[in-house]
């Protein structure tokens, strides 16, 4: 067992602001979708608009801050990515109930494993992106209306929106359960607060 | 549910920062005196320091100076109660089917006691006459000139009972020198009591709105500090034609801002609060393109006083076991069964009901071959989601039963009001008779044989906006079962859902949740047959 520094200040900053806005968006966002009565219509509507200005200016900060520390290397992979992820599937579909070890171990220099890269690369990539782009379109429909897009085209963006929106929940569920498959229940969740992990040798 | 941190605390900061200050209400009207209103004091001029026996002589007075104020008044359907419309149809009061009291036509004395004129009897009355022009029932200053019901326009030019009710001699000479601009008074007397009583026929005008309250009306509210607006600031009216109108309204005006030079349609709500009237708040702004200010701004109509709802002629002429006629009233006063009209419904502070409006009333005559199969609707709005040019009305829909021809599939008219004998429904209640003369009167053709028919008749919703804290919440429209549950045509964030898009979301949500339990409980079985504190 060893002790090390997997994330900086600024990626725990960023992933718990981003935790708290995403979360909020699905609370305001499925209330606006009329699945519940939260707060209450309008303010939901309101701070689901905040949050998702919100959103896009964190992941823009993001963005500037992975591209300009060379952090953004820890999403890229040598070798055979397939195989890996394989391997890594196969670790939570059966080697986790037999007490195997992690098929990858972590340290400083690769924090992720292959399932957990394309992953976040997908969803930050092309998930989000997808997903804020929809909701602009959607928020800026009477001005993009006026440019010439057909008016008949709100359902459809309201339908992707709100399907994005039910991926991400499930992402979420999935996402938090991982948290439990370190090295203890909660020590991926103690790493994300403090920073340090305790991890394989 | 409610979310602790994001629930309270972020929507305060979100809020403070997207709401300003709010608009202070400065009174429309200075406090001014007689002075200041008027060039002239009416009092002084000599023509009008007489005995006047009847209102036409008052009239010729008037227009001794005011040349051609009979011929502007001429030119208005105020005088003409007639509007050409575009497609051919000549609409108008004198022209329409209505579910209320049906037609003018062979009712005149009593339905034309709200005409801006004297004398209109029958068709013979001359629509050309400069001294036949009522200057007075919109001018008058007292409060004193009252049209008697059954008199043709005329005022009680002696003391007169009607129906139990004294009316007293007008004073014309002390109404016309003090004469002033139509307000509330003048266009309430007909306006307000449109249907033949207080708050009977529009749901949004009545004689509530004399003073009204600020969360009655926010514009004519004459309170202190109140605007304190009358008809005539928003109807602004130029050489007698009084702008806003129901056969041609303005359902949206894209022209926005019309003062302090007003070149558009001064009754809109634009024409004052232009094209972006939510201050810092972009998505109602973008609510403007396709519904109504009125739709959330009046969340209720009769807010005071109920309205009529509906009127079911087909029951008229029940009396008691001696004879006579009868009046049953419900707990509030109102009569729910008269012998002379029928069945009556009635409704206070209630939802209108919100169509797609383009400004175009399709409206039926007494030419119209109707189905008889179904509730025939009397007019509705024209108007579709896929038209820009339409948005979401509220109306009140005045529904009800009345007499028409089952051989030609036309609506009759028959003659009400008249005397025993003359085959007036209201004397000798006797439909067959009643309709045989109405028509006969109106030069129609009539088979002989008469039914009732279902019909709705619909009545845009325009005053009684409340002030802004009382506007409709969001959610008033945005829920499953809401205001706009049966208004098709749009997505509604709230109401609408795609079903394929709800079951792949149900099976992604709780396929994941399923997934994660049955997962974290393997893991538990396992580990626990393994016998070893986590993994390695």
């Amino acid at each position: 067992m060893r002790r090390v520094y997997l994330y900086a200040r600024f990626q725990r900053f960023w992933h718990w602001m981003q935790a708290i806005i995403i979360l909020g968006l699905l609370f305001t966002g499925l209330e606006v979708h009329g699945l519940f009565i939260g707060i209450n219509y309008e303010d939901a509507c309101n701070l689901h608009n905040a949050l998702a200005f919100g959103l896009l200016g964190f992941i823009l900060l993001a963005f500037f801050w992975y591209i300009t520390t060379g952090d953004f290397r820890q999403y890229l992979t040598e070798g055979n990515l397939l195989e890996k992820i394989m391997l890594q599937v196969r670790y939570y579909m059966i080697g986790i109930f037999k007490n195997e070890p992690h098929p990858f171990k972590k340290n400083e220099i690769s924090r992720l494993n292959p399932l957990q890269r394309i992953t976040y690369l997908l969803l930050t990539l092309i998930g989000l992106p997808m997903q804020i782009t929809v909701g602009f379109i959607y928020y800026y429909f009477n001005e993009l209306v006026a440019l010439g897009m057909p008016p008949g085209w709100l359902g459809p963006i309201a339908w992707i929106h709100t399907l994005l929106a039910y991926l991400l929940v499930g992402f979420v569920v999935m996402h938090v359960y991982m948290t439990t498959t370190g090295h203890t229940l909660t020590s991926n969740i103690k790493a994300m607060v403090t920073g340090w992990e305790e991890v394989e040798e | 549910m409610r979310l602790s941190l994001i629930g309270r605390f972020v929507p305060v900061i979100i809020f403070s920062l997207l709401v300003s200050t709010s608009l202070s209400a400065v009174e429309y009207h200075q406090h001014i005196d007689s002075l200041s209103r008027s060039t002239a004091d009416h009092t002084r001029f000599r023509q009008l320091q007489r005995d006047f026996k009847s209102g036409p002589e008052v009239t010729r007075a008037c227009l001794e100076c005011h040349t051609e104020a009979s011929k502007q008044v001429h030119r208005t359907k105020h005088w003409t109660w007639e509007v050409p419309m575009k497609d051919g149809k000549m609409l108008g009061k004198r022209h329409v089917v209505n579910n209320f009291c049906i037609s003018v036509d062979g009712n005149e004395p009593r339905c034309t006691s709200c005409h801006v004129g004297y004398d209109w009897k029958d068709r013979t009355f001359n629509f050309r006459s400069e001294e036949l022009v009522d200057c007075l029932v919109c001018h008058d200053g007292t409060g004193t000139y009252k049209k008697l019901p059954p008199g043709a326009g005329h005022p009680a030019y002696k003391a007169t009972m009607v129906e139990n009710k004294l009316w007293p001699k007008v004073d014309l000479a002390y109404v016309a020198q003090h004469i002033q601009h139509p307000d509330r008074h003048n266009c309430g007397q007909c306006h307000f009591e449109g249907g033949g009583a207080d708050a009977v026929k529009h749901g949004d005008l009545d004689n509530s709105m004399l003073h009204p309250s600020e969360s009655l009306d926010v514009h004519m509210a004459s309170g202190k500090g109140n605007l304190n607006m009358t008809c005539i600031d928003c109807h602004k009216t130029t050489g007698h034609q009084v702008p806003g109108s129901r056969y041609t309204p303005h359902a949206s005006d894209a022209h926005g801002f019309d003062y302090p030079l007003p070149d558009d349609f001064p009754a809109t709500c634009s024409s004052c609060h232009g094209l972006e009237p939510h201050r810092n708040n972009k998505k109602l702004n973008d609510h403007i393109a396709r519904i109504a200010c009125q739709t959330c701004h009046i969340p209720t109509i009769a807010r005071e006083r109920a309205t009529k709802m509906w009127w079911d002629w087909s029951k008229a002429g029940m009396k008691d076991k001696d004879g006579r006629e009868i009046t049953r009233k419900n707990s509030t006063g109102l009569p729910v069964y008269v012998t002379k009209k029928g069945e009556f419904r009635w409704a206070k502070n209630i939802a209108p009901e919100y169509r797609w409006f383009n400004g175009n009333m399709n409206q039926i005559t007494f030419m119209t071959s109707i189905d008889d199969k179904k509730v025939v609707q009397i007019n509705h709005p024209d108007g579709k989601c896929d038209d820009s040019t339409s948005r979401i009305w509220p109306f009140k829909v005045h529904r009800g039963k009345q007499p028409y021809d089952t051989e030609t599939k036309r609506f009759v008219k028959p003659k009400l009001f008249g005397p025993k004998g003359s085959g007036a429904y209201w004397s000798d209640f006797n439909w067959g008779k009643s309709i045989e003369i109405g028509m006969k009167n109106a030069d129609l053709p009539y088979s002989g044989k008469y039914g009732f028919v279902e019909t709705e008749m619909y009545w845009p919703i325009n005053h009684m906006v409340a002030p802004k804290e009382d506007a409709l919440a969001c959610s008033e429209c945005h829920a499953r079962g809401g205001r706009l549950e049966n208004v098709c045509g749009i997505y509604l964030p709230g109401r609408d859902a795609n079903p394929l898009v709800e079951i792949i979301g149900l099976i992604v949500i709780a396929g994941s949740v399923i997934g994660v339990l049955v997962h974290g409980a393997i893991r538990y079985y396992s580990k626990r047959n393994i016998g070893k504190g986590g993994h390695e």
